[in-house]
């Protein structure tokens, strides 16, 4: 046994490749990437870069796509802020405490993942509207929900909050609780043991989760174009819907120079949450 | 006279000891109070929050779609538009699938069995279409193929020369490409980090006896993988189902490339209340296999861990 394992070794550290197919699957791999998904992004890219500078500043400082990018990334960034809350809270129910019902629970928060998003809009929309179940309530105390920023707001919570739990989770199920344990028998309170303690280890998974989130809102369109209304008096538009729009208009350069600064912004999240999550597994490795 | 007055100490000693544990004691059970305060709070605010954000729209669909009774329920789901939607969604699905299961395999097994360089590059590149939004999915695809597309005159020369009307944008090829755009990484995601976790020796160990690397693969791999490729087919054939966006931008005409998602769409927006009933009555058969996916997802994510 012990020999057979030393000729493994030598074979590995000879830098042989033991295992066939390298060739193969990675020749396969870039060829299905690079046609499906870099080449056609590509297109984009090319085809926004061949306008003037002047042209592609004009069609960014346009008054409806500027309001539409300051809706996109406001209503993203307060809805990512809530699922973090709440996030939270639903992480640490599901981990720490027993209840009955806890895996339906517990298997219902995947449930906007599984739910097409346009069949989410449209539920969102009709509850929220001044006639459904949930928005005739808030009418009553003078708030709209619907077609407005706040309807916009709820529809990115639904689609978010699955990313933040499930970043969540994981972490927490693996966190040792004798620190907590420590800290509570030195005479910190609870409150204090979950600031001071539980929570700085949680941070890199709730930036993790809110930047999922985070990313996801500023692309939304399914979910929310109907409860948004899409009004560009209101600016309730949102970024992808101003693409779809100018695409139905054949206007390719708009949409294409708007969506050349959407990707952008979406590398820039994706940087972000890149960093956190080195920078997680470098402190865990570190421990 | 010292040994009592050592006893003596050790009594003195013992009692504090004593004291001061049945202290710790008294905080515990003041400790504890707090925790079932703690412990309700939090559940009640999950419920709550999973009840009404979660569970209401869930069955708001069903009752919305029901509204106008049964007979109109099964006489929306089954018009003409529907019958051609479920075709093109089914087809789009089942393609997308193939190929990502195809794609998921053969990527993971680059990645995790082969170190060269580049490869942290090459898993970003997988994992681009979870972070674009899917209306610049659809858009690249026109950028690609549509009027303005560099490929365009590529294409029209291959039907030419071929004979043939082959069309990619806002034509069905273009849905099925859109629909593989947006679920690209979901099989590759599932099987990396459990390809990772089961190491290469036993197949190293099987090549170095002479195995075959299709026979390595289903003798071998395929056994570690089996419930978190199952995993990874629910995933991305929940998310082909009901992609909006992409095939939104690249799919123009009802009842010929319009999924279920855009049928749903063109109803709700015709405004009329028997059509708005009418969606939420097709959006009710993708609840329903949103429900199936999300308890089957339980159970194989039960056997994963396991």
């Amino acid at each position: 046994m012990a020999k057979r394992t030393k000729t493994l070794e030598l074979h590995i550290k000879k830098g042989k490749r033991v295992i066939p197919g390298f060739g193969l699957t990675l020749g396969i791999t870039i060829a299905m990437v690079s046609v499906l998904i870099l080449i056609p992004l590509a297109s984009v890219l090319v085809y926004s870069l061949s306008l003037s500078g002047e042209e592609f500043w004009q069609i960014i400082t346009s008054a409806n796509v500027l309001y539409a990018f300051g809706t996109s990334i406001l209503c993203s960034f307060i809805a990512a802020v809530i699922n973090c809350i709440f996030g939270v809270i639903l992480a640490w129910t599901l981990v720490r405490y027993d209840f009955p019902g806890k895996r339906i629970l517990d298997g219902l928060i995947e449930l906007p993942f599984a739910l097409p998003t346009a069949v989410a809009g449209i539920t969102l929309s009709k509850l929220y509207s001044n006639k459904g179940a949930i928005g005739s309530f808030l009418d009553k105390f003078g708030i709209a929900v619907s077609y407005t920023h706040i309807g916009l707001t709820i529809a990115l919570i639904f689609i978010g909050i699955p990313f933040v739990v499930r970043a969540i989770q994981p972490v927490l199920e693996k966190f040792d609780s004798q620190y907590e344990e420590a800290a509570y028998s030195l005479g910190a309170s609870k409150r204090t043991t979950f600031i001071r303690v539980t929570l700085p280890e949680l941070r890199p998974a709730m930036l993790t989760g809110f930047g999922l989130a985070f990313a996801r809102g500023i692309g939304e369109y399914g979910s929310v174009i109907y409860i948004s209304g899409n009004s560009e008096k209101k600016h309730t538009q949102v970024v992808s819907y101003v693409i779809m729009q100018k695409l139905n208009y054949l206007d390719y350069s708009a949409a294409t120079a708007i969506a050349l600064v959407m990707l952008i912004i979406s590398f820039i999240v994706l940087l972000f949450i890149n960093i956190v999550q080195i920078r997680q597994s470098q402190r865990t490795n570190n421990v | 006279m010292s040994e009592i007055i050592s006893d003596l100490n050790t009594i003195d000693k013992e009692s504090i000891r004593i004291a001061k544990k049945y202290k710790q004691k008294n905080k515990n059970a003041a400790g504890s109070k707090e925790g079932t305060f703690t412990k309700i709070a939090f559940i009640s605010i999950s419920l709550i929050f999973v009840v009404l954000m979660l569970v209401v729209p869930l069955i708001s669909v069903v009752i919305n779609s029901l509204k106008l009774g049964l007979a109109f329920y099964i006489e929306s789901i089954t018009t003409e538009y529907v019958i051609s939607a479920i075709r093109i969604t089914l087809l789009a699905t089942v393609i997308a699938v193939i190929v990502n299961t195809f794609f998921g395999i053969v990527a993971s097994w680059a990645i995790t069995r082969f170190n060269f360089k580049g490869k942290q590059i090459l898993t970003t590149l997988i994992d681009i279409p979870f972070s674009v939004s899917p209306v610049i999915a659809g858009l690249s695809y026109i950028m690609t193929f549509g009027r303005m597309g560099w490929a365009t005159p590529i294409l029209d020369t291959i039907n030419e020369a071929l004979g043939t009307d082959i069309q990619i944008a806002f034509a069905v090829p273009g849905v099925v490409l859109a629909t593989i755009f947006v679920t690209f990484p979901f099989v590759s995601r599932e099987l990396i980090p459990v390809l990772n976790a089961v190491g290469t020796d036993e197949e190293q160990a099987a090549a170095l006896m002479g195995a075959g690397g299709l026979t390595i693969f289903r003798r071998i791999t395929f056994p570690h993988i089996k419930w978190a490729l199952l995993y990874g087919i629910i995933l991305c054939t929940a998310r082909a189902l009901g992609e909006f966006g992409a095939v939104n931008a690249l799919s123009k005409t009802r009842g010929g490339t319009f999924t279920l998602p855009l049928e749903i769409d063109a109803l709700y927006l015709s405004g009329s209340a028997d059509s708005i009933t009418a969606s939420f009555a097709v959006s009710s058969i993708l609840v329903i296999i949103s429900v199936i996916v999300l308890i089957l997802r339980n159970i194989v994510e039960y056997k994963v861990k396991k």
